[in-house]
């Protein structure tokens, strides 16, 4: 899976929360082409928490309670697109020492994410930051 | 020991059409666009029906059917919805076997605790409020001498109710049992992963219940449930699943102002202390099963105590003796009445459960037992299936923090019983946990300190009606399988009325 994972360019030193691989980007192009611009909300809790949902951007209202992880560059060039992710403050006090890649499996995730009726699921694959980056990453 | 003949096979208690439309205006009724989805088996992962794939435009003709029924049903006496809903429970016990059987193959569940739990539990549950119903009264407060308010309950109207994968027969009749008690006409959304189960049940009893009353359809969230959440056409939305599509449906409701209930989850901590191991007799043995209630249902359980909090002068002795218990679980064929687990519901949940080995093990909690994928073969082979898991780390790691909704617990140890309460409301959830100890003291004061809806004590995984169950925190709004239940279906319509013949005094 690290061969395949893009992570999102950053304009400072710090490292990115949050990647893609090339799989997931690749239904994100699809997606988008039917429902629009994207947006990620990290869920919790029963059934199908701990999954990300991908709505229309906008169609989940983010607030102060919500954390911005960053933003997924898919694409390259003219046709690259953003596509922002989200998770609620609270529950990114438990994982924030944690970086997360955006996968795609075969599967039929419940909840409103929009990549559901493809046959496929986003998935969440975590690491541990490192050393060095859990200290880039300190405020 | 039984094994039952998968369905459509030879000597089949069940047989499952090979199409699935909606359930509208009591018939079935075919999906606006045409189209329809594979359902697999998650005991071979094989397809076996599809189902129709629902739409804004089937939502409209069902909320229209649910409309059509509502008023009437809405007048039906309380005697008349309450002989309904005992028929309905009576009509189930008598195809009990079928319906069990049907609900394993739909969702990977062993027959054992569809037979023994999923099914009576139903059954019991639409006579609880059939008996609740009857006996609900309204209230009257006498204001003055001549002056009286009468409190009168009225249906909502037609409501929405989004069901879970976890229990699909069960979870729809928490909802849809009291909705209807109350005089309701619903409008249901099966989950994906379980679509079928619960039209089986629908034509089971298709001829018991006015048509339009409950309607049933099926398809995907982004497609066919956001328009049921997001619609005007109902007074109220139902809701069991996870955080996110929680808020969502709550951002939903605020547009059309209309009340929600979710339950959304949880992380539940199962707390032994010390002296329960002050001998080795039938109450060790039963918190020793206590523990191993995490595997029940595959770990696919709102209130799964997937976090096992164990005293440290017991921890060493009691978690060995846990890791055996656990071992001696039998993984098997669903259908076969020995087996203890059965298959994970989907392919993505289990994928998801083993992304939840890798973080676990990346964090340095250690592999006690389990911890990977079984591999089954013969007729299982192709089916999700995990062996039960036990992680031993700490309380900040992410396994210990997220409902893995797999049979996967995480166990760490505490000081006292001040440590104890402090580790167990360290969660953003508070849905269910569970207190062992032969102190009644102690179990009085683990049972109030713990910030969760439901606290078993000495106990875990029983849901018999008359038992509140629903969350704190982040854990969700409302409560189910009790008789308040009616409330969240129900107006309150008060008639102030004065007796008196005089003028008020104002003009």
């Amino acid at each position: 899976m690290s061969d395949d994972v893009r992570s999102p360019q950053v304009a400072d030193a710090r490292p990115a929360r949050v990647a893609v691989t090339d799989a997931a980007a690749e239904l994100l192009v699809r997606l988008r082409d039917k429902h629009g611009e994207l947006m990620f909300h990290q869920s919790g809790g029963c059934c199908d928490g701990s999954s990300p949902m991908c709505y229309p951007d906008g169609d989940f209202i983010t607030g102060d309670a919500d954390v911005h992880l960053g933003d997924l560059t898919i694409g390259s060039d003219g046709a690259a697109f953003t596509v922002p992710v989200w998770m609620s403050r609270n529950q990114f006090e438990y994982w924030k020492h944690t970086h997360l890649t955006i996968d795609v499996v075969p599967g039929r995730g419940a909840g409103f994410s929009v990549e559901a009726p493809e046959g496929v699921r986003f998935l969440i694959r975590s690491r541990l930051f490192t050393d060095d980056e859990a200290e880039l990453l300190r405020d | 020991m039984t094994v039952y003949a998968a369905p459509g096979t030879e000597g089949a208690v069940v047989t499952f059409r090979p199409r699935y439309d909606h359930w509208i205006g009591g018939e079935y009724v075919p999906p606006a666009n045409g189209q329809y989805f594979e359902n697999p088996s998650p005991v071979n992962g094989r397809t076996f029906t599809e189902v129709a794939r629902g739409d804004a435009d089937d939502i409209d003709r069902a909320l229209d059917a649910a409309h059509g029924a509502a008023p009437a049903w809405g007048r039906t006496s309380v005697t008349e919805r309450a002989i309904i809903l005992n028929k309905i429970a009576d009509r189930m016990e008598e195809h009990l076997e079928e319906l069990a059987v049907a609900e394993t193959w739909e969702n990977g569940k062993p027959v054992r605790e569809t037979l023994n739990a999923d099914m009576p539990l139903a059954i019991d549950h639409f006579r609880y409020f059939a008996g609740a119903i009857r006996a609900q009264e309204g209230s009257i407060s006498e204001i003055d001498g001549d002056t009286i308010a009468y409190h009168f309950h009225e249906p909502l109207g037609v409501v929405g109710q989004i069901i879970p994968w976890n229990f699909p027969i069960l979870m729809a009749v928490w909802k849809l049992a009291p909705a209807l008690a109350a005089g309701n006409a619903v409008v249901l959304k099966p989950a994906e992963q379980t679509p079928t189960s619960i039209l089986y049940l629908m034509e089971l009893i298709a001829d018991l219940l006015p048509p339009g009353v409950v309607n049933v359809v099926n398809g995907f969230g982004a497609e066919a449930g956001k328009p049921l959440a997001s619609s005007h056409r109902i007074r109220k939305i139902a809701f069991t699943g996870e955080t996110t599509t929680g808020r969502l449906i709550m951002q939903y409701a605020s547009q059309n102002i209309i009340p929600v209930t979710l339950e959304l989850g949880g992380k539940s901590p199962n707390i032994f202390f010390s002296d329960v191991a002050a001998a080795k007799d039938e109450f060790y043995d039963k918190a020793l099963e206590g523990f191993t209630m995490f595997a029940l249902n595959q770990g696919e359980v709102c209130t799964c105590p997937s976090r096992a909090l164990i005293q440290a002068d017991i921890y060493e002795s009691f978690l060995a003796d846990a890791v055996v218990r656990t071992e001696a679980v039998k993984q098997g064929n669903p259908l076969d009445t020995d087996t203890m687990i059965g298959a994970q519901a989907s392919n993505d949940q289990l994928e998801k459960i083993l992304s939840y080995f890798d973080i676990g093990k990346a964090e340095g909690a250690k592999v006690l037992t389990g911890g990977y994928r079984a591999e089954m073969e013969g007729d299982l082979a192709g089916g999700y299936y995990v062996t039960p898991t036990i992680f031993e780390g700490k309380n900040s790691m992410r396994i210990f923090q997220e409902e893995i909704f797999g049979p996967v617990v995480a166990v760490t140890e505490f000081g006292d019983f001040d440590d104890a309460i402090k580790v167990a409301n360290d969660t953003l959830y508070g849905l269910g946990a569970g207190v062992w100890t032969r102190s009644g003291a102690d179990a009085y004061r683990a049972g109030r300190a713990i910030e969760a809806g439901r606290v078993w004590t000495n106990c875990y995984h029983a849901y018999p009606a008359a038992a509140a169950f629903g969350g704190y925190k982040g854990s969700g709004v409302g409560r189910e399988n009790h008789k308040m239940m009616l409330d969240h279906y129900q107006q309150t319509k008060n008639l102030l009325v004065s007796y008196a013949q005089g003028a008020q005094g104002f003009f």
